[in-house]
C-alpha cells in the first residue's frame, strides 16, 4: 500500500509528532548544554559569563556529588533487587490456581496507581513515623523501641517505598510473560519426567529472562528520576544521606538558583541515563524485527 | 464498459524489478485469470491495476482513458481480497453500503441497492449480522456484494477462494462464474489453482518472474503451449518432459507428453517398470521408470490393475507430442 | 489451565496469595480507614482497625479548608487534556508508521522512544525558564503542553502496536471503495482501533495524573494538581493524619478504579510492546 499519494500523506501526518518531539528534545537539551558552560545564577541576573567546563569541575568536586552518585546507584540497585526477586516470586504464586485470583491481582497491582507524593506521605507519616506511626505502635506492642526510620536509615526507607510502588509493575509483567509460557511444553517436560524444580529452572527461568531484562531496563529509566518520594520524605537529608543525582540537580538549580551548576549536573544525569537507554533500545529494537 | 489496456507496465520495489514490462489487453466483459508460481508478481500486477501501488513505468488505460496516475477510488474498479477485508465493526448491510456511502448516495437508494445485492447473493437473512458472525463462504459473498453494488467497470479478485474448504470452493467458483454470466462485467482473477483457471477463464495469462509467458484461452494453452514453462504449468498432473536420445529422434531438444496422452500398449515402444501407482477410482496414476528415459507419469483408466514392480509397455498417442528447442520454445509441428 | 490441582494445595496457595496481597495493599487500606477516623483516633497509640467511630468529617474539612476541588479539577484538565492532545497528534503519526512503513520507520520509532529516556532533570532548568518567560509557569496550559510531549512517545508506540494488528487490506479495501484518507481514518481505522485507543487513553491519563516531577516543579498555587497539593502536606500540616488520609484517598480513588480496568494495557504500554 504504497503509492506516491499515500507516502506524501504519510509524511504530512507524521510531521507534527516528529517536529514536536524534535524540538522537545533538542531545544532544552541544547540550552542545558549551553547553560552548563556559563556562570549563571538566577539571583544575579546579568552576570552570566562563559566559563568553559568550570561548572563540571565544581559539580564533580561538590562534596555532595559522590554521595549522590552512590545513593543513586544504591537506590536503583536496591529497588531492582527487591522488585525482581519479589516480582518473580509473586508472579509464580499468582500463576497458580487461586480462589479469588482476580481480587488478589487487584490488591497486588494497586500500589502502582498511587501517586508518588501520596505513597511517600502515607509511608512517612502513618506507617514509619516514630511517634504516631503504625510501625511504632506495633513495636511498642511487642515491647520494642520504635525506630525513627527516616533519621536512622533514610535511604533504605526510601528504597522500601519506591520498591512498594514498583513491585506491582514487575509482578504484572513477569506474570504476563509466565502466562505466555507454552503449556504444552510444560506438559511435555512433565511427561519426560522433569520435576517441578527442574521445570522451573530449565523452562520457566529462561522464558522469564527476557521479561526480567525488560523490567530491569525500564525501571532503571524511571528510578534514575525518582524525585517526589525524596522531596516529600527527607528532602535529601539528613545531610546528603538520601540525596540522589536528580535531587542534587534540583537543589542546585531550583533552591540555590545556580543554573550553570545545575545544568552541568543535568548533562551528567543525561549521560548516565543514556548508557542504560542504549541497552534498552537494543532489546526493544530486536523485538521490533520479530 | 471495462476495457483495460496495459502497455509496458513495470514495477520495482527498491531497485528490484518485480514486474518487467507487461503488455496486455483485457476486453470488455472478459473473464481473465492470472496464474503463475508463487512470487511471480500476480498480486503486484493486480494491485497496479487497482491503483494500490504506483507503476514504475508504463501506462494503464481503463476504457481508453489513461488511469496510470489516478487514485484507486477514481478508477471505477472493485476488488475482492483474499482475506475478504470486511469492516469488522460494521454490519453486513453497512459493509455492502460503504462504497455507496462514500460516493454520497442518498440513504434510500443505498438501501435499495444493498437489498438487491443481498438478494442475488442470498445474504438477505444476514444483513444485520457482523462479519465475525458469518461463515467463510458468507463472508466471501459479502465481499463480493460490496464490490457489485458499485457497478464497477471491472472486478479484481486476488485468490478469493483460497481460504475456503474444498467443497465450498467448488460452489463459490460456480457462483462467481454465474455472476459473470449475468453481469457481463470484466473480471480479473488471480489464482494458484489450475482448476479455477481452466474452468472460469475466457482468457488465461500465465506469468513467470514478472513476465507474461503466454496469453490464450484455456484450451489453447493446454493444446499449444508456447514454451516449456507454460506446458509444465498448465495441466495436472504435470506434462512429462523427455530429453536425450528419444527427443533427438523427434528433432527436438526436449519432448513433452501429457500423462493422459500416454497409452498402455502391449507393443508400445517405451518399456518400463511401474513404481508408485495411485488408484483414484476414476483414474489410476502410474509412475513408470522407463528404460533409458527416466520416470514418466501415466494416466490410465480406473480399472487398470498394475502394481509396484510390474513390467509395462507405453506408447504416446499420435499427434500429442510437444517438441521444444534448447531455449524452451515450442517447435512448430 | 486444565491441570489438575489438589484442593488442599490450592487452599495453601490461596491463603499465601491472599496474605501477601493484603500485605501489599495494606498501606492503601490503612489510608482509606484512617480517612474515616477522628484526628485523635488516627494517632491513637493503640490503633484500632475497624472498631472506631466512623466519620466523614475529614472529607468535609479537606474540601472546605483547602481548595480541594480546584486541585482535583486541575488534575483532570492536565491529565485528560494532555492525553487528548497527545492522541490527536499521535493517531496520524501511528497510522503513517503502521500502514505506510518506509525504510526509516524503525529508526524513527526508536528515536521517539529515546526522547522518553531523557531524564527530566536534564532539561529542568531550560523548561522552567522557558515556561517562566512565556508566562506558562503555574498554568494548566503549560503543564498540558509539557505532559503531552513527555507522554507522546508512549502514546505513539502504544497506538502503533495496536494499529499493526489491523490488516492493511481492510484500509486498502476502503480506499478501493472510494474513501478519502480522512474517511479511511475516521470511518474504518478509528472504529476498528477503538479498544486500542481506549487503552492508550486510559494508561496515559493514569501516567499523567500521577506525574510528579513536572507538576511539582512547574506549578505553585494556581494550577497545582493533586500531586502538588498532596505534597504540600509534607509540611507540619501532614501531622493531621485523618485529613491527610482523606485527601489522599480522594486523590488516588479515581485512578485506582481506572487502573483496575487497564491492567493488561499497562504491560503493553510500559514495555513498548516488548512484552505482551
Ligand atoms: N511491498 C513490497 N516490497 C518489496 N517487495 C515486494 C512487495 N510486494 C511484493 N514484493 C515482492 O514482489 C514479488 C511478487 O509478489 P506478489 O505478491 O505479486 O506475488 P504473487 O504472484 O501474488 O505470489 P503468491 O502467489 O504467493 O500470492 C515477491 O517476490 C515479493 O517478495
Ligand atoms: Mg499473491
Amino acid at each position: 500500500m504504497a503509492t506516491q499519494a499515500s507516502r506524501t500523506a504519510s509524511r504530512l501526518m507524521l510531521s507534527p509528532a516528529v517536529v514536536l518531539l524534535f524540538l522537545w528534545m533538542i531545544v532544552p537539551l541544547g540550552m542545558t548544554i549551553y547553560f552548563s558552560l556559563l556562570r549563571f545564577n538566577l539571583l544575579m541576573p546579568g552576570t552570566e559569563e562563559f566559563t568553559g567546563f568550570e561548572n563540571y569541575f565544581y559539580f564533580f568536586t561538590d562534596p555532595a556529588f559522590w554521595p549522590a552518585l552512590v545513593n543513586t546507584l544504591t537506590l536503583v540497585l536496591g529497588v531492582l533487587v527487591i522488585t525482581v526477586v519479589g516480582g518473580v516470586a509473586l508472579a509464580v504464586l499468582l500463576d497458580q490456581p487461586v480462589w479469588g485470583q482476580g481480587i488478589v491481582r487487584i490488591l497486588v497491582i494497586a500500589p502502582f496507581f498511587v501517586m508518588p507524593s501520596v505513597s511517600a506521605l502515607v509511608w512517612k507519616n502513618m506507617l514509619m513515623n516514630p511517634v504516631n506511626g503504625l510501625f511504632a505502635a506495633i513495636a511498642r506492642g511487642l515491647g520494642l523501641e520504635p525506630i525513627d526510620f527516616f533519621a536512622e536509615a533514610p535511604l533504605a526507607s526510601i528504597i522500601v517505598i519506591v520498591a512498594w510502588q514498583w513491585l506491582p509493575f514487575a509482578t504484572l509483567i513477569l506474570l504476563t510473560a509466565l502466562q505466555s509460557l507454552d503449556r504444552e511444553q510444560m506438559d511435555a517436560a512433565e511427561m519426560d519426567g522433569a520435576g517441578p524444580i527442574r521445570r522451573f529452572v530449565h523452562l520457566t527461568v529462561p522464558h522469564l529472562t527476557r521479561a526480567i531484562t525488560v523490567v530491569v531496563l525500564i525501571q532503571t529509566i524511571f528510578l534514575l528520576s525518582v524525585f517526589a518520594e525524596i522531596l516529600v520524605t527527607t528532602n535529601g537529608g539528613p545531610g546528603t544521606a538520601s540525596t540522589t543525582l536528580t535531587f542534587l540537580v534540583y537543589m542546585q538549580s531550583m533552591l540555590q538558583f545556580d543554573v550553570g551548576l545545575g545544568s552541568a549536573g543535568g548533562i551528567v544525569a543525561v549521560i548516565l541515563a543514556n548508557i542504560v537507554a542504549i541497552f534498552l533500545m537494543r532489546m526493544i529494537g530486536k523485538n521490533l524485527e520479530a | 464498459m471495462g476495457e483495460i489496456v496495459l502497455s509496458d507496465v513495470r514495477k520495482s520495489f527498491g531497485g528490484v524489478s518485480i514486474i518487467q514490462g507487461i503488455d496486455l489487453t483485457i476486453k470488455d466483459g472478459e473473464f481473465v485469470v492470472f496464474v503463475g508460481p508463487s512470487g511471480c508478481g500476480k498480486s503486484t500486477l493486480l494491485r497496479l491495476i487497482a491503483g494500490l501501488e504506483d507503476t514504475t513505468d508504463g501506462i494503464i488505460a481503463i476504457d481508453g482513458r489513461d488511469a496510470t496516475r489516478l487514485p484507486p477510488a477514481r478508477r471505477g474498479l472493485a476488488m475482492v481480497f483474499q482475506s475478504y477485508a470486511l469492516y469488522p465493526h460494521m454490519s453486513v448491510r453497512k459493509n455492502i453500503a460503504f462504497p455507496l456511502r462514500m460516493a454520497g448516495m442518498p440513504a434510500a437508494e443505498q438501501d435499495r441497492k444493498v437489498e438487491a445485492a443481498a438478494k442475488v447473493l442470498n445474504l438477505t437473512p444476514y444483513l444485520d449480522r457482523r462479519p465475525s458472525q458469518l461463515s467463510g463462504g458468507q463472508r466471501q459473498r459479502v465481499a463480493i456484494g460490496r464490490a457489485i453494488v458499485r457497478e464497477p467497470s471491472a472486478f479484481l479478485f486476488d485468490e478469493p477462494l483460497s481460504n475456503l474448504d474444498a467443497a465450498l470452493r467448488v460452489s463459490m467458483r460456480q457462483e462467481i462464474s454465474e455472476l459473470h454470466q449475468s453481469l457481463k462485467t470484466t473480471m480479473i482473477y488471480v489464482t494458484h489453482d489450475q482448476v479455477e483457471a481452466m474452468t472460469m477463464a475466457d482468457k488465461i495469462v500465465v506469468l513467470n518472474a514478472g513476465r507474461i509467458e503466454q496469453v490464450g484461452s484455456p484450451l489453447e494453452l493446454y493444446k499449444t503451449p508456447a514454451n516449456l514453462f507454460v506446458a509444465g504449468f498448465i495441466g495436472s498432473p504435470k506434462m512429462n518432459f523427455i530429453e536425450g536420445a528419444e527427443a533427438a529422434k523427434h528433432g527436438a531438444h526436449t519432448l513433452g507428453v501429457r500423462p493422459e496422452h500416454i497409452a498402455i500398449a502391449a507393443d508400445g515402444p517405451w518399456k518400463g517398470v511401474v513404481g508408485i501407482s495411485e488408484h483414484l477410482g476414476s483414474d489410476t496414476f502410474l509412475k513408470v521408470q522407463v528404460d533409458g528415459m527416466g520416470p514418466l507419469t501415466v494416466r490410465a483408466g480406473g480399472e487398470v490393475e498394475l502394481h509396484y514392480g510390474d513390467a509395462v509397455s507405453l506408447a504416446a498417442q499420435p499427434g500429442k507430442l510437444h517438441r521444444f528447442d534448447a531455449a524452451g520454445h515450442t517447435l512448430s509441428a | 489451565m486444565a491441570r489438575h490441582v489438589s484442593n488442599s494445595r490450592k487452599a495453601v496457595v490461596t491463603a499465601l496469595a491472599w496474605g501477601i496481597g493484603l500485605l501489599i495493599f495494606f498501606p492503601i487500606l490503612w489510608t482509606i480507614l484512617t480517612s474515616f477516623k477522628t484526628e485523635g483516633e488516627a494517632i491513637n497509640s493503640h490503633p484500632s482497625f475497624l472498631f472506631f467511630d466512623w466519620t466523614l468529617e475529614n472529607y468535609h474539612t479537606v474540601n472546605e479548608r483547602s481548595d480541594y476541588l480546584g486541585h482535583f479539577w486541575n488534575s483532570v484538565v492536565i491529565a485528560v487534556g494532555s492525553t487528548l492532545v497527545g492522541l490527536l497528534i499521535a493517531i496520524p503519526a501511528a497510522w503513517s508508521m503502521a500502514f505506510v512503513p518506509g525504510k526509516r520507520t524503525k529508526d524513527l520509532l526508536m528515536w521517539m522512544l529515546s526522547t522518553k529516556m531523557m531524564p527530566a532533570v536534564g532539561v529542568l532548568v531550560p523548561i522552567y525558564l522557558l515556561a517562566r518567560d512565556t508566562g506558562l509557569l503555574d498554568t494548566k496550559l503549560g503543564l498540558v503542553i509539557v505532559l503531552t510531549l513527555v507522554n507522546l512517545p508512549i502514546i505513539v508506540w502504544m497506538l502503533y502496536t495496536y494499529f499493526k494488528e489491523i490488516p492493511g487490506e481492510i484500509l486498502e479495501a476502503a480506499r478501493m471503495d472510494g474513501a478519502s484518507l480522512g474517511s479511511e481514518i475516521l470511518y474504518v481505522l478509528t472504529p476498528m482501533a477503538v479498544p486500542g485507543i481506549a487503552s492508550t487513553l486510559l494508561l496515559n491519563v493514569i501516567l499523567a495524573w500521577n506525574e510528579s516531577f513536572w507538576t511539582l516543579n512547574l506549578t505553585a498555587a494556581n494550577s497545582a494538581p493533586l500531586t502538588a497539593f498532596i505534597a504540600s502536606y509534607s509540611s507540619p500540616e501532614g501531622l493531621f493524619y485523618a485529613k491527610l488520609s482523606a485527601a489522599s484517598t480522594m486523590a488516588i480513588a479515581p485512578i485506582l478504579i481506572l487502573g483496575w480496568f487497564s491492567q493488561k494495557q499497562l504491560v503493553r504500554g510500559l514495555t513498548f510492546g516488548a512484552v505482551k
